[in-house]
């Protein structure tokens, strides 16, 4: 008989371990940002991108999405606020406050004003950066130049960019640099003043002393903020995040507070990944 | 499950009306076009089609005959309606004019995008530009005034003929072809010249064997895009090429294409006559032909996508 891959050895752990007694549950103190019940993501409408995958997050942390790439994180991350819409066929439940977010009824625009999202690619529009920051609520409503000035304020200064760009919001937001950048589309999420941020490896295309401000502009965020984050960056999620959630081949395999995952992980596809032994 | 959310979270806001109108519009203008191009398809090739069930014509004799004298018949009584000169003809421009133009057009791009981007960009472009634009009646009208009588001095003919038609449509279709290999060439990525440079290769070899391969599917599909508009092109060619029906034994001897019969003959038949019908009959060659080019184009930008 042919030996097996690695591969083939994880691939069949995966499909026969029970994974959900390693996903922790939120006592009922733990106040709820978002949680899903059994989530699902197919491309194909055939095999599972994502398997069922039920998990709650808790509010005003931090939760790291970690796993290789193609482990579905980013994936399910992105089901959160239904960009995967026309893209894929998400199953299963996503709760908000009691409401089932993936309900067709649902006006998916509405989903994403409370729901921010923060790409990998710093992805400012070619505008001013005052505009940058209006550009979503402009759409929406009616807003007076004081009101709007304000929320570019506060957005910004959320965003730890105030101080760098005050004098020059007139400015096209390209001129920018990454870092800053990618705190102006973070302020442009703030503005529409979300319940929740989700990042999908944010700080990945930045250098490091960008990566830091990042990061700690992400701290200063989940007193007001839910944050949930993909990293591919083991000590980013270890730095920054309450709660850890470990994805290998489109399952969640555990899901624990950020320390327990980092210093004893229950599964040992988890320590082999945190600790750099995998693949 | 908190009320209040899901009444905010289901009632449809302006912005998503607006959007499903959006969406409407887009589909209705899309609707109206295909209506548009179906009329047309429908329309020539119904016209097309009466020459051989009307006329009774046999489509073998139409498309191989060689003799084109619509109205008069031969001494067994058949028609005259070989079209195989003018679509001789036709190919035969429009192949000869792209095989002269193709590696003018691929160096002038070469030059604007690889060799001297500076001066390329300020002048070479703009000029090529500006050669897309100029109406073919004025192509037309340079060549009747020059190319034809330097061909007359220099063959002793007519001047006029499958020559003449090259000259011209070999400058029309350059700057098309130029244009769109520029395009090509630009698309590939900055980081595969550096990569090349990185290991070595001189600018040459890396043009040639990186940035040239890269780029062959964006090239044939200016290529094709160049044919395309040399068969479709009529006034240009009907100054210079003769307007002779025959079958052309010669590059430099009197010829017809496609559209060059079309468009002196349609004013002069009267319609519902034969002489009107195979002119429809021609013209249903014609879309056939744009059909296929535009299959091909479609074909090579698809196998691009595939990359």
């Amino acid at each position: 008989m042919a030996k097996k891959t690695n591969l083939e050895i994880v691939d069949q752990l995966v499909a026969e371990t029970d994974y959900d007694r390693y996903i922790i549950q939120l006592s009922k103190k733990h106040e709820r940002a978002i949680e899903t019940k059994d989530l699902t993501v197919t491309y194909d409408g055939l095999k599972y991108a994502m398997n069922p995958a039920t998990i709650a997050f808790e509010k005003n942390k931090i939760t790291s999405l970690i796993g290789g790439s193609g482990s579905g994180k980013s994936t399910f991350l992105r089901s959160l606020n239904r960009m995967n819409d026309d893209v894929a066929t998400v199953g299963g439940q996503i709760l908000y406050q009691g409401v089932d977010l993936n309900a067709p009824e649902i006006d998916v625009f509405e989903v994403r004003k409370r729901i921010g999202m923060v790409f990998q690619r710093p992805n400012p529009f070619a505008k001013s950066i005052y505009d940058n920051i209006t550009f979503a609520l402009t759409q929406r409503g009616k807003y007076s130049r004081v009101e709007l000035d304000e929320i570019v304020e506060t957005s910004l200064k959320n965003a730890a960019l105030w101080d760098q760009v005050k004098d020059s919001l007139d400015k096209s937001a390209l001129q920018l640099s990454g870092g800053q950048q990618q705190r102006l589309v973070i302020a442009r999420a703030l503005a529409l003043k979300p319940d929740i941020l989700l990042l999908d490896e944010p700080a990945s295309a930045l250098d490091p002393k960008s990566t830091m401000q990042i990061e700690e502009t992400l701290v200063n965020l989940k007193n007001n903020y839910s944050i949930i984050i993909v990293t591919h960056n083991m000590q980013q999620a270890a730095r920054i995040s309450d709660y850890t959630a470990f994805f290998n081949m489109g399952k969640l395999i555990e899901y624990d507070l950020t320390r327990k995952i980092f210093t004893r992980p229950k599964v040992k596809l988890t320590d082999d990944y945190v600790s750099g032994n995998f693949g | 499950m908190n009320d209040e959310l899901y009444q905010q979270l289901t009632k449809k806001s302006i912005s998503t009306k607006k959007d499903n109108f959006g969406k409407r519009l887009s589909l209705f203008a899309l609707i109206l076009i295909g209506l548009v191009v179906f009329a047309i398809l429908f329309f020539v090739v119904s016209r097309g089609l009466s020459t051989f069930t009307l006329d009774q014509i046999n489509p073998f004799n139409f498309v191989f005959g060689t003799q084109w004298n619509p109205g008069k018949t031969d001494e067994a009584g058949n028609q005259l309606v070989g079209a195989l000169p003018m679509i001789v003809g036709s190919f035969a421009v429009t192949f000869l004019s792209a095989l002269v133009a193709t590696p003018f057009a691929i160096g002038t791009a070469l030059f604007v995008t690889e060799v001297s981007p500076k001066w390329g960009n300020k002048i070479m472009q703009p000029v090529i530009e500006l050669l897309v634009g100029i109406p073919s009646v004025v192509y037309g009208f340079i060549g009747l005034a020059v190319v034809v009588p330097a061909v007359r001095n220099a063959t002793g003919g007519t001047g006029f003929g499958i020559f003449s038609g090259v000259v011209v449509l070999f400058v029309m279709i350059l700057p098309t072809i130029t244009s769109m290999t520029i395009d090509a060439l630009r698309n590939v990525p900055g980081h595969m010249r550096e990569s090349a440079y990185a290991i070595g290769a001189t600018p040459w070899q890396t043009i040639y064997k990186v940035v040239l391969r890269a780029a062959i599917p964006g090239i044939l599909t200016a290529i094709v895009f160049g044919l395309a508009r040399a068969f479709g092109e009529a006034l240009a060619v009907q100054m210079v090429v003769g307007n002779s029906p025959v079958m052309p034994d010669g590059l430099f001897s009197p010829a017809a294409t496609l559209t060059s019969v079309l468009t002196q003959g349609i004013g002069n038949t009267t319609d519902g006559s034969l002489a009107n019908d195979v002119l429809w009959s021609l013209a249903m060659i014609l879309l056939l032909m744009s059909l296929l080019f535009n299959t091909i184009i479609r074909r090579i930008a698809n196998r691009r996508a595939l990359k």
